[in-house]
C-alpha cells in the first residue's frame, strides 16, 4: 500500500516493453503434467498493437498471463521493462499489475448492481486516490469511451457493446503503460465489435499504449499492428501488418 | 486506503440489501434476546431489592403450623398476645414484637364495598412492617388496651371506599363493626410476592379479637430483630422459647415455623439472578448461531464472487485488501445487527418491564458488551471466508463459471 503514494509512471522508453526469453510454462506435476507453452520468445515494443492468435490449447492465455503478471513462466524470463516478473512476489505483481497494466475480459467482469461510475473507479479505490479526484477522472475515462450520460447505469441496464466500453473505461482510468485484452469482442456482434476496436485503435493511436489481444477473428486481428500465431505452445508465425486499418 | 477498503465493503453491502438483512438476522435476534434478558431480569432483581428495603429491617414472622407446610392446617394451636409478651421478654436482641391477626372482611362507606384484609395489631406492627401514617395519628394507648372502634386505612382501601375525598374521621363499617378513620397509612406498593400492601385496614387487635372473631388467639407474630444481632441465636432462642411454651417434648417437630421475610427475599433474588443467567446463556448461544449464518452466507458470497475477486486482484488488488475487505464486510454486517440487536432490545425491554410491573432500569455496560461482542462475532466468522477469497489464483477466479 505504500507504493501507492510513491507513484511514478515509468518512462516509455522508444524500446521493448514486454520480453519474453526461453518461457516455457508446465501445469500439474509428473504423469499428469501439462505443457502449455515450451520456449516463447517475444518481444512487444512500446507503442505497438498486437493481436494473438491461435487454436484453443495453443498456450495463447497463458502467454497472455504471463505478460499480465498474473502468472510467472516455469522457466525461462519474462522481463516487464527491464523488471524480471518472475522474481516478484505474489503482492508485488499485483502492485505492478495496478499501476502499469489495464485488463480487459471477454466477460466484461463488471461488478453488477454497481453504477458504471463506481465500476471504473474500482481500480483508483486500489490506489488509495481521494474521491473526488476518482471521480473526476473516472467521468474521463466514461467520456472517452464515448458513454458520457451513463455513469448511473448498472451493467443490467447496459448493452454488451456499452458494458465493454466501460470495461475498457475500467482498464484506461489508471493510464497504464499495456492494456491486455482477452478476446473483448467475443461476446458481441460485429458491429459492436467494431465500435470497441476503433475505441482500442484510438487509444492505441492517440495516448500511445500498447495493447496486447487475443482474438478468434480475421477482421479483428487487422486492427492490430502485428499479428502473432501461436501453436502447441510455440510461436508458429509472426506477421507485421504494416499500418493497422 | 483503509477508508476506501470501507466503502468497498459497504458497497457490497449496499449491492444486497436483502440478503444482507437475512444474514444479519440471527445476530440481532441474538443481541436483542441477550440484552432485554439482562435489562429486564436487573430490573426484576433491582424491584426486588427495593422491596426488601421497603420491608422492615430484620423482620421475621412466627406462624402457627409445621415449617414449610401447607399453612395454617385444622388443629395448628394457635398463639396468644401473651407468647409476644414473653418474646419480647425473653429473648434476646429483640427489638419489638407485634401480636397479629387478619380476617378478610367486607369494609363499606356509602354505596362503596371493598373486601380487604383487616388486620388487628398494634402500632408496632406498623413502625415494624416499615410503614408510617400519612395523615390522621397512630392508636392510643386506650384505644388499644379498650378494643376501641377506630382503624387505620391503606391507600388501596382509602381510594376504593372514598376516592378523592377526605376520610379520616368518617365511619367505615366492617361487617357489623362500625368504626372511625383515624388515619392513613403512607403508600408502600406491591410486596415480593406480587401483593398490593396498600390493601389493608389496621384496628387494635383487641377489637379484633372481640368484635370481629370472639376469640383470643394470634394469628401470627411478627418479630424485630435487633440489628447486628447474630440471625442463628435469635433462632434458635425464639424456638426453644416457642417450644416451651406449647409444651412441645423433645420428640416433636415444631409446630410453629419462623419465616424470615429477609431470607425469602433474597432467595428469590438469587432465583431471579440465576433465571436471567441462564436465559442470557441461551441468548448468547442464538448469538453464536447468528455468527455462523454469517460465516455460511459470506462462504457462499466468496464462492459466488470468484470471478469478481479474479478481477480485483487482475486490477491490482492485494491479498491483504481482498482480505480485509470481507473481513470488514463481515464485521460491518455484524455490528449493524448489533445495532439493529440493540434498537430492538429497548423496545422489548420497555414494553415486556411495562407488562410484567417492573421499573425498566437501562443497563449501558450490557448494551457495550453485546455490541463488541457481535463486532467480534463478525471478526471471528468472517475471517475464514475472508482468507479464502483472498488467497484465491486470480487466473483460476477469472476463469471461474
Amino acid at each position: 500500500m505504500n507504493t501507492s503514494s510513491s507513484y511514478q509512471p515509468l518512462i516509455r522508453s522508444e524500446g521493448a516493453i514486454i520480453e519474453l526469453s526461453g518461457v516455457s510454462k508446465v501445469y500439474g506435476q509428473g504423469l499428469a503434467a501439462m505443457q502449455a507453452l515450451s520456449g516463447v520468445d517475444l518481444s512487444i515494443d512500446a507503442g505497438d498493437f498486437v493481436a494473438v492468435m491461435g487454436p484453443s490449447g495453443s498456450g495463447k492465455s497463458t502467454c497472455l498471463n504471463i505478460i499480465g503478471c498474473l502468472d510467472v513462466p516455469t522457466s525461462g524470463a519474462h522481463h516487464f521493462e527491464g523488471v524480471d516478473v518472475g522474481q516478484l512476489s505474489r503482492d508485488q505483481r499485483a502492485l505492478l499489475r495496478r499501476h502499469y497494466l489495464g485488463f480487459v475480459f471477454q466477460g466484461f467482469n463488471l461488478l453488477n448492481r454497481t453504477s458504471a461510475l463506481e465500476n471504473v473507479e474500482l481500480p483508483l479505490v486500489y490506489r488509495g486516490m481521494s474521491a473526488a479526484e476518482r471521480h473526476d477522472r473516472a467521468q474521463q475515462a466514461l467520456a472517452a469511451v464515448g458513454l458520457k450520460g451513463w455513469e448511473k447505469h448498472t451493467p443490467g441496464e447496459l448493452s454488451g457493446g456499452q458494458q465493454q466500453r466501460v470495461a475498457i473505461a475500467r482498464a484506461i482510468v489508471t493510464d497504464p503503460v499495456v492494456v491486455l485484452a482477452d478476446e473483448p469482442t467475443g461476446n458481441l456482434d460485429s458491429a459492436r465489435s467494431r465500435e470497441i476496436m476503433d475505441i482500442l485503435t484510438e487509444l492505441n493511436q492517440q495516448h500511445g499504449i500498447t495493447i496486447v489481444m487475443i482474438t478468434h477473428e480475421h477482421d479483428i486481428a487487422a486492427y492490430a499492428k502485428r499479428t502473432i500465431h501461436f501453436r502447441d505452445g510455440l510461436i508458429e508465425r509472426d506477421d507485421h501488418n504494416g499500418e493497422a486499418v | 486506503m483503509l477508508g476506501n477498503i470501507i466503502i468497498l465493503a459497504l458497497r457490497e453491502i449496499r449491492r444486497n440489501v436483502l440478503r444482507s438483512f437475512l444474514t444479519i438476522l440471527g445476530i440481532i435476534i441474538g443481541v436483542a434476546a441477550v440484552i432485554t434478558m439482562v435489562t429486564v431480569g436487573g430490573s426484576a432483581t433491582a424491584q426486588i431489592q427495593q422491596q426488601i428495603a421497603s420491608m422492615g429491617s430484620n423482620l421475621r414472622m412466627v406462624m402457627p403450623g409445621k415449617r414449610m407446610g401447607p399453612g395454617m392446617e385444622a388443629g395448628n394451636v394457635l398463639f396468644k398476645e401473651e407468647d409476644a409478651v414473653a418474646i419480647a421478654r425473653d429473648v434476646n436482641s429483640i427489638a419489638a414484637v407485634a401480636p397479629v391477626s387478619t380476617r378478610s372482611l367486607q369494609a363499606i362507606f356509602g354505596n362503596q364495598n371493598w373486601t380487604t384484609q383487616v388486620t388487628g395489631s398494634d402500632n408496632v406492627f406498623i413502625v415494624i412492617t416499615n410503614r408510617a401514617v400519612k395523615t390522621g395519628r397512630q392508636f392510643t394507648d386506650s384505644e388499644l388496651r379498650s378494643g376501641a372502634a377506630v382503624c387505620i386505612l391503606g391507600e388501596t382501601v382509602k381510594k376504593k371506599l372514598f376516592g378523592g375525598q377526605e376520610a379520616v374521621g368518617e365511619k367505615i363499617r366492617l361487617q357489623k363493626l362500625s368504626c372511625e378513620v383515624i388515619g392513613i397509612l403512607e403508600p408502600k406498593g406491591q410486596n415480593t410476592m406480587g401483593m398490593d400492601q396498600d390493601d389493608v385496614v389496621i384496628i387494635p387487635l383487641k377489637t379484633l379479637q372481640r368484635r370481629v372473631t370472639g376469640n383470643q388467639d394470634v394469628g401470627v407474630l411478627y418479630v424485630s430483630v435487633s440489628k447486628n444481632a447474630s440471625t442463628e441465636k435469635v433462632q434458635q432462642e425464639l424456638s426453644v422459647l416457642m417450644r416451651e411454651r406449647r409444651h412441645l417434648s423433645p420428640s416433636d417437630d415444631d409446630n410453629f415455623n419462623v419465616m424470615d421475610m429477609k431470607e425469602i427475599a433474597k432467595m428469590l433474588t438469587s432465583t431471579t439472578r440465576l433465571l436471567t443467567a441462564l436465559l442470557s446463556a441461551v441468548a448468547a448461544v442464538s448469538l453464536l448461531v447468528g455468527g455462523i449464518g454469517i460465516m455460511n452466507i459470506m462462504l457462499v458470497s466468496v464462492t459466488e464472487r470468484t470471478r469478481e475477486i479474479g478481477t480485483r486482484l487482475a486490477i491490482g488488488a492485494l491479498e491483504r485488501e481482498v482480505l480485509l475487505q470481507f473481513l470488514i464486510e463481515a464485521v460491518v454486517l455484524s455490528s449493524l445487527g448489533g445495532l439493529l440487536g440493540i434498537v430492538l432490545a429497548m423496545a422489548t425491554s420497555v414494553l415486556l418491564t411495562a407488562v410484567l410491573n417492573v421499573p425498566f432500569i437501562f443497563n449501558g455496560p450490557i448494551i457495550i458488551i453485546a455490541f463488541l461482542f457481535s463486532a467480534a462475532v463478525g471478526v471471528i466468522f468472517g475471517y475464514m471466508p475472508a482468507k479464502k477469497a483472498a488467497r484465491l489464483n486470480p487466473i483460476d477466479a477469472l476463469r471461474y463459471e
